[in-house]
């Protein structure tokens, strides 16, 4: 596989960016890699071409914001907002996620080796996310569609306000938000999780030690005697 | 011999309005819901007039000496900056909100006239990328139906963080009006209220605002213009920090922009009318030494020429339009009277634009309502109206001698009361007093 590789120390991010927007016919099946990232923000956004990309380090804000195809990996942590509203592909942290991981995701895969911050898969949109460590708080708020599934624990107020995504929890939950409930395992939901965890690398995590959780749909039309959980 | 009676006398309080809002709350136990802006009257542009050339000036003469009205949008940053040709737009509508017949017609009046619109929330549809020459995408809180590709796909990005009907607000959609296109297009089930976010899920404050940006831009390889929208309420700062975050241009919407649905206690109670926000904004962007550099776009109730030429004298550098542009492809056409009727109101009045049963077929996903409403037909009449407020700008430009809309200033108008002349710093007619600023 033909390899390319930058330095964030020596080539600016624009330069970078702008190579990997080239025509996604002559970038597939390619591998670039990003050295010295150095926590730097809006690595590898908006790419939509099928290639690997090797963040070597800790990556800042949006890393891989918007993902179209491509495989994404981060060798240390990602900021705020990794992988947001990517559409197709793999986004792979190896480290911890800040806030907002996921948030808004249409499609593709986001594996989290570490734990992720408050508001992870807020408002998913049907991309699914698998979180080796524990998640913050607010996770999975309005999340439409999708899958959420926390090796760890979940934090306050989990799937809050949330609509048609699963949530998926191995550990503890703090607290579910509104309109959020416990649901049985059908056998659809279980191979679901099944494969996410083969795909994320826990293929050795049996479903069983999971917890579904979904909306309790309460809240999907106005009415006045909700009015307070509004 | 007959006692002299007391007429019954009403209450100044307690009007007929008050008093039927609560006896609705009472009945229903929830807060009204409507579409429009805001209703009860406020300062706004009809308290200032312009002043004219006589003596001391000289005008130009009409139809034959030019008087320019193009404005270029995006000059700061954007490598492809958009070039209008009124300074009139067309503000953020989203279809689901509107019916599809109705985003043609915004973008085939555009169109003619040469200027933009813009999708709202909910997304871009094909045909009103194919229908817009000039199409600017909005990015919203709730990012329904936000899609890379539409945003390659678009000629400017507007970052939405509040709306002068309800700056601190989110949307809402009710269920009557999610079709199953609407519902896909937001990837949510049909027929459910859609509540949109008050807030950006992945930021929060001026400084990840500006990473925002960034993306935004990194994303489309610094192409396009980036606006950001606000609802006037601290336009000072907001204008400040939206510069800083990096914005090529900022619209301002006063409080009596309309909106598609919010709570009428929202509508009418937050935010501030454009004629008091317009000179905050242009005092912010002086200060930075960003006035014309990072254009400035004002709304909220632009109804005719004179509006937009008030708004350019104030400052800004263009306007746009949102409840106008509904009226002039047929909202609240008084030949529908019989069927706002049935609905329990009248034509003019007409603001349940949330139920989905907009007779003009406007303000409705119904198919049966919309097809009511000829594109090609509407969209020409919004052309017209379009053609009519930039050449209204023009007469009033010409009688105070400015070869440009854009040359008015502020030193060209008056206002009628005292609260229009502390809002808009211009003195008081007659006299050289503004509030505030001499004796
Ligand atoms: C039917 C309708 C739908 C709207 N939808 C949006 C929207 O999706 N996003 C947005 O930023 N503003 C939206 N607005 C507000 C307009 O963009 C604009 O700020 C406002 O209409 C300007 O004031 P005017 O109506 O007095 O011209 C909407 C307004 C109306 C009337």
């Amino acid at each position: 596989m033909e390899s390319i590789n930058f330095d964030l120390n020596s080539t600016p991010l624009r330069e970078i960016n702008q190579y990997l927007h080239g025509a996604p016919e002559t970038l597939k099946g390619k591998s670039v890699t990003i050295a010295n990232p150095n926590g730097a923000h809006n690595i590898a956004v908006g790419l939509k071409a099928d290639l690997e990309v090797t963040i070597q380090g800790h990556a800042g804000y949006y890393a891989a914001g918007m993902n179209q195809l491509a495989k994404v990996s981060i060798e240390g942590s990602a900021g705020t907002g990794v992988a947001e509203n990517m559409m197709s592909g793999m986004v792979h942290v190896k480290g911890f996620a800040s806030n907002a991981a996921g948030a808004t995701a249409q499609g593709g895969l986001l594996v989290i080796d570490g734990d992720a911050g408050l508001r992870c898969g807020i408002s998913l949109k049907g991309a699914d996310i698998v979180i080796g460590g524990s998640v913050g708080s607010f996770s999975a708020f309005m999340a439409q569609a999708g899958n959420l599934v926390i090796l760890g624990d979940a934090g306050e107020a989990l799937g809050d306000s949330l609509y048609e995504a699963r949530i998926f929890v191995r550990g503890k939950v703090h607290s579910l938000g509104a309109d959020c409930e416990e649901k049985p395992m059908q056998e659809a939901d279980r191979k679901i999780l099944v494969d996410l965890l083969e795909k994320s690398g826990h293929a050795d995590i049996s479903p069983d030690s999971f917890k579904l959780f979904g909306s309790a749909r309460t809240l999907y039309n106005f009415h006045v005697d909700n009015a307070g959980a509004y | 011999m007959k006692t002299p009676q007391t007429l019954p006398r009403f209450s100044a309080t307690f009007d007929p309005h008050s008093i039927s809002e609560i006896r609705r709350a009472a009945a229903t136990g929830i807060y009204d819901i409507r579409g429009g802006g805001a209703k009860r009257k406020l300062p706004n542009f009809d308290d200032l007039l312009f002043l004219g050339a006589s003596v001391s000036r000289y005008p130009l003469e009409g139809y034959r000496e030019k008087c320019g009205t193009d404005v270029v949008l995006g000059t700061r940053f954007a490598k492809k900056p958009i070039h209008l040709k009124t300074p009139v737009t067309i503000a953020g509508m989203s279809f689901g909100a509107l019916s599809g017949p109705a985003k043609e017609s915004l973008g085939r009046g555009a169109n003619a006239a040469g200027t933009s619109t813009t999708t709202g929330d909910g997304g871009m549809t094909p045909e009103e990328r194919g229908h817009s020459s000039i199409l600017v995408y909005q990015y919203l809180p709730s990012r329904y139906g936000m899609n890379p590709d539409d945003l390659r796909k678009a000629d400017a990005i507007e970052v939405v963080i509040g709306q002068g009907a309800k700056p601190g607000g989110g949307g809402m959609l009710l269920g009557q009006k999610i079709s199953e296109r609407v519902a896909h297009m937001r990837c949510l089930p049909e027929g459910i209220d859609q509540r949109s976010a008050c807030r950006h899920p992945d930021w929060t404050g001026p400084d990840d605002l500006e990473i925002k940006i960034a993306e935004l831009r990194e994303i489309t390889d610094w192409e396009k213009p980036i606006y950001v929208k606000i609802g006037a309420t601290r336009p000072y700062y907001d204008v400040a920090l939206a510069v800083k975050a990096g914005a090529d241009v900022i619209v301002l919407d006063g409080m009596q922009g309309g909106t598609a649905a919010t709570q009428e206690v929202f509508i009418e109670h937050v935010g501030i009318p454009l004629l008091a926000a317009i000179r905050p904004a242009v005092q912010s962007l002086q200060d930075l030494g960003m006035h014309r550099k990072v254009q400035l776009i004002v709304s909220g109730g632009i109804r005719n020429g004179a509006d937009v030429a008030k708004a350019l004298a104030l400052g800004a550098d263009a306007v746009a339009i949102g409840s106008a542009a509904l009226i002039a492809i047929g909202d609240n056409d008084p030949l529908l009277e019989d069927e706002y009727r049935k609905l329990g109101t009248t034509a003019g009045a007409y603001d349940d634009w949330h139920e989905g049963r907009d007779p003009a077929g406007i303000t409705t996903q119904d198919p049966e309502l919309m097809k009511r409403i000829d594109p090609v037909m509407a969209g020409r009449r919004l052309a017209n109206y379009l053609s009519v407020m930039t050449m209204e700008a023009q007469v009033i430009a010409r009688a105070c001698g400015k070869s440009h809309l854009h040359n008015l200033e502020p030193e060209d108008l008056v206002a009628l009361t005292v609260e229009a002349s502390a809002m808009a710093k211009v003195p008081l007619a007659g006299t050289d007093w503004i509030p505030g600023q001499r004796y």
